[in-house]
């Protein structure tokens, strides 16, 4: 790897009461590429992700995301550099679809002709029709409003995308297609992404690298060719073997 | 904004800004309110600027208004401050009393003539049939068949120590409501009752009040009691009020009481025509029509609710948000924003008198308090209701507190913290009628008034006027919701 990490945790531990929700551990997360974290269920994976945006904090250890520690101090500037994308739910019911593209840059004082045509550029990427902009998040199906989160993402252009299981909550037909369409934006803008899910496939799909998380640890990690080929433990056989036994799963 | 004007001066008025009037209160009966318009005009005549704050409440609310300054002369019975304010001095010992008041910086004007007093009564025509004059007269009459009131039959000064005094020999006693009593005088079924001394119904019904020419019954001489400061900040008024001492006999009171609660005349009019017939002032009684009355307590009851409502909202609002925030101060704020709601409301009011005076200030502070538990509780419930997923969106990307709590949280808690306001609001147009008793106005005044006099005419004009402004206020918060709450959260709830 010739650029440095776009993100790395260092011993890093998470505690929740007296479980371990992750840790320690120790991970890379290369820069301009798709890192995949799969798992199963309460395997860290979310976790992982929240302690990359600062929505948590490690009970040991140093989360460093482009170069800079996460503090509280810091949080809130890299969270401008980081787009964050969660599984539903998270546009704000009471704005328009423009309104929450537009939150934080109108906020932070951007001239509305520099917003309107980031918003006319990112609907385009996000293959949204612009019409549906002015309606409100009630008023979208489950697709078009993942659409409008990814827009609102990647508004300031950010360095670095994190996605929580994006498809989760849509159906197989919409979920294919807004997979194919995510894929191109992330080829396309050739940024830092970081994508959480429990599906083999999406893993597939998208992961140029994949973490296999497994209670918190690091079960294995490589391209998804390396631990099918060489799995490193029975767990991670197990794991890749149950799901593509099941190719029906969604 | 006139309501807001209102409240500012009524509230200076309360901080003493401007100059000092004199302040006449009256407890909440007739005579009381009768004898303080007397006390309100002879007091002007002297040369002051005098305000009579009318039917402020009972014993206790006056008589704390007048220790704490809030004003400066009332009408009292000497019997009730032996009896209930200054314990252990003796009704009849002037002088005792007096200097019992200096200690509370409170003067005593000479009696004015009247002892309102319990007694019995006989019909006139009965009465010179049978030669009754006195109690004592009664001993040579066993058959007549007398109705006295429960009250009056268990009291220790009524008609188990009377008999004993008087040798009554009579053994038809019936207990009786009052009311009834008289009906059953005229009816014949009985021939003698008790009743208070200067009760108007004393001429309505032809009574002969029989003299207590043993000097059974308590003393309850009416006087006016006024701080002692008032001598120094108002000598012609001071004057005034002394002046009157022994000008009111008891028929004369019985009659003023009559022309306002048979004849329907107002008090103003009423003490106005006694001062310039028998004592030579001349004051003026403006006259009022009916719109203005109301209009004038339209203001009043306005500025009280809109003052104490926005006061509330600024203090409950931010209460709320913190509240939310952290669990143990939120249990905190919302315990004791729920104790205050459990104190009843007149009782809030009247503690709230010795800290606050009388008037709007104290009616403001209560109407306040009430408004904080719906205000706190929907704030937090608004605030807390909102989906973790959401907060944290906020959060992720990148806006400070302060500007996720503007721009996401509280527009998302909208709906919520406006029912709490609405609640509040038509809460306080109901409760703000207290007001009146504590001399605040307001729609509570025409209530009061009405009470007392047994009219529905005059508590209508009370009672509607606030159940209107009940309605227009729930219309108005709809509109309200509407332009506040953005469309996608008003279709949810």
């Amino acid at each position: 790897m010739s650029d440095p990490p776009a993100a790395s945790l260092a011993g890093v531990t998470k505690r929740y009461g007296d479980a371990v929700a992750l840790g320690p551990i120790d991970l890379d997360v290369p820069a301009n590429r798709t890192t995949v974290l799969l798992g199963p269920s309460g395997c860290g994976k979310s976790t992982l992700l929240r302690l990359l945006n600062g929505l948590i904090a490690p009970d040991a250890g140093a989360v460093r995301v482009l170069g800079v520690e996460v503090t509280p101090a810091s949080v809130e500037g890299l969270r401008r550099r980081v787009g964050y994308v969660i599984q539903e739910g998270g546009l704000f019911p009471h704005l328009t679809a423009r309104a929450n593209v537009t939150l934080l840059a109108r906020w932070l004082g951007r001239s509305p002709a520099e917003v309107d045509a980031r918003v006319t550029e990112l609907a385009a990427l996000a293959r949204l029709p612009t019409p549906l902009l002015d309606r409100h998040p009630g008023e979208l199906s489950g697709g078009q409003r993942q659409r409008v989160a990814l827009m609102r993402a990647l508004m300031l252009d950010p360095e670095m995308l994190l996605l929580d299981e994006p498809l989760g909550a849509l159906d197989p037909m919409v979920r294919a297609e807004l997979q194919r369409d995510l894929r191109g934006v992330f080829r396309a803008l050739n940024k830092t992404v970081v994508l959480v899910t429990h599906d083999l496939r999406e893993a597939r799909h998208f992961g140029d690298l994949v973490v296999l998380l497994r209670e918190g640890r690091v079960a294995q990690q490589g391209t998804l060719a390396m631990l099918e080929g060489a799995p490193a433990s029975g767990f991670v056989r197990d794991f890749l073997g149950a799901q593509t036994d099941a190719p029906g799963e969604p | 904004m006139r309501g807001w004007g209102i409240a500012l001066l009524v509230g200076c008025l309360a901080l003493g800004c401007a100059p000092r009037a004199v302040r006449v209160g009256s407890k909440n009966f007739t005579e009381g309110v009768i004898l303080g318009e007397v006390a309100a005009r002879a007091c002007a005549t002297g040369g002051a600027t005098t305000e009579h704050r009318r039917q402020l409440g009972g014993t206790a609310v006056l008589w704390r208004a007048l220790r704490a300054g809030e004003i400066d002369v009332y009408p009292e019975y000497t019997g009730t401050l032996a009896a209930e304010l200054l314990r252990g001095v003796d009704a009849r010992d002037l002088a005792g009393m007096r200097r019992a008041l200096a200690h509370e910086g409170v003067a005593m004007s000479a009696p004015l003539g009247f002892n309102n007093t319990y007694a019995l009564g006989v019909p006139e025509d009965l009465a010179a049939a049978r030669g009754l004059r006195t109690l004592g007269d009664l001993r040579g009459h066993p058959g007549l068949a007398l109705g006295l009131s429960h009250e009056f039959l268990e009291r220790a000064d009524g008609w188990p120590g009377l008999r004993a005094r008087y040798g009554l020999p009579q053994r038809d006693v019936r207990g009786m409501d009052h009311d009834l009593a008289y009906r059953a005088l005229s009816a014949g079924a009985i021939q003698v009752t008790d009743l208070y001394t200067t009760d108007a119904e004393i001429a309505w019904h032809h009574l002969r009040v029989l003299a207590d020419d043993r000097s059974y019954f308590p003393e309850y001489s009416a006087v006016l009691l006024y701080r002692a400061d008032l001598a120094r900040r108002a000598p012609g008024c001071v004057r005034a009020l002394e002046s009157l001492g022994g000008s009111l006999d008891a028929a004369t009171m019985i009659d003023l009481n009559d022309r306002v609660k048979r004849r329907r005349r107002t008090e103003s009019s009423v003490a106005a025509a006694w001062l310039e017939e028998h004592r030579g002032l001349r004051t003026v009684v403006a006259a009022e029509g009916r719109a203005a009355r109301v209009w004038l307590r339209t203001r009043e009851h306005l500025a009280m609710v809109l003052a104490s409502l926005l006061a509330a909202v600024l203090c409950a609002v931010p209460l709320g948000v913190a509240a939310a925030r952290r669990p143990r101060l939120g249990a905190l704020v919302l315990g004791a924003a729920g104790v205050l709601q459990t104190v009843p409301s007149l009782a809030l009011l009247v503690l709230l008198i010795p800290v606050l005076g009388i008037g709007a200030a104290p009616a403001v502070a209560a109407l306040f308090l009430y408004s904080l538990l719906p205000i706190v509780q929907n704030t937090v419930a608004g605030l807390r209701g909102i989906a973790p997923s959401l907060r944290e969106s906020a959060e992720a990307l990148g806006l400070p507190p302060s500007a996720r709590l503007r721009l996401v949280e509280l527009p998302l808690a909208m709906p919520s913290i406006l029912a709490g306001v609405k609640t509040a609001a038509v809460i306080n147009v109901g409760t703000a009628t207290l007001g009146a008793m504590v001399g605040a106005g307001g729609y509570g005044q025409p209530i009061l008034r009405g009470i007392r006099l047994d009219s529905t005419a005059t508590i209508m004009e009370g009672a509607l006027p606030a159940a209107a402004l009940a309605l227009l206020t729930q219309a108005l918060f709809a509109l309200i919701e509407r332009a506040a709450v953005p469309r996608p959260l008003r279709g949810e709830r």
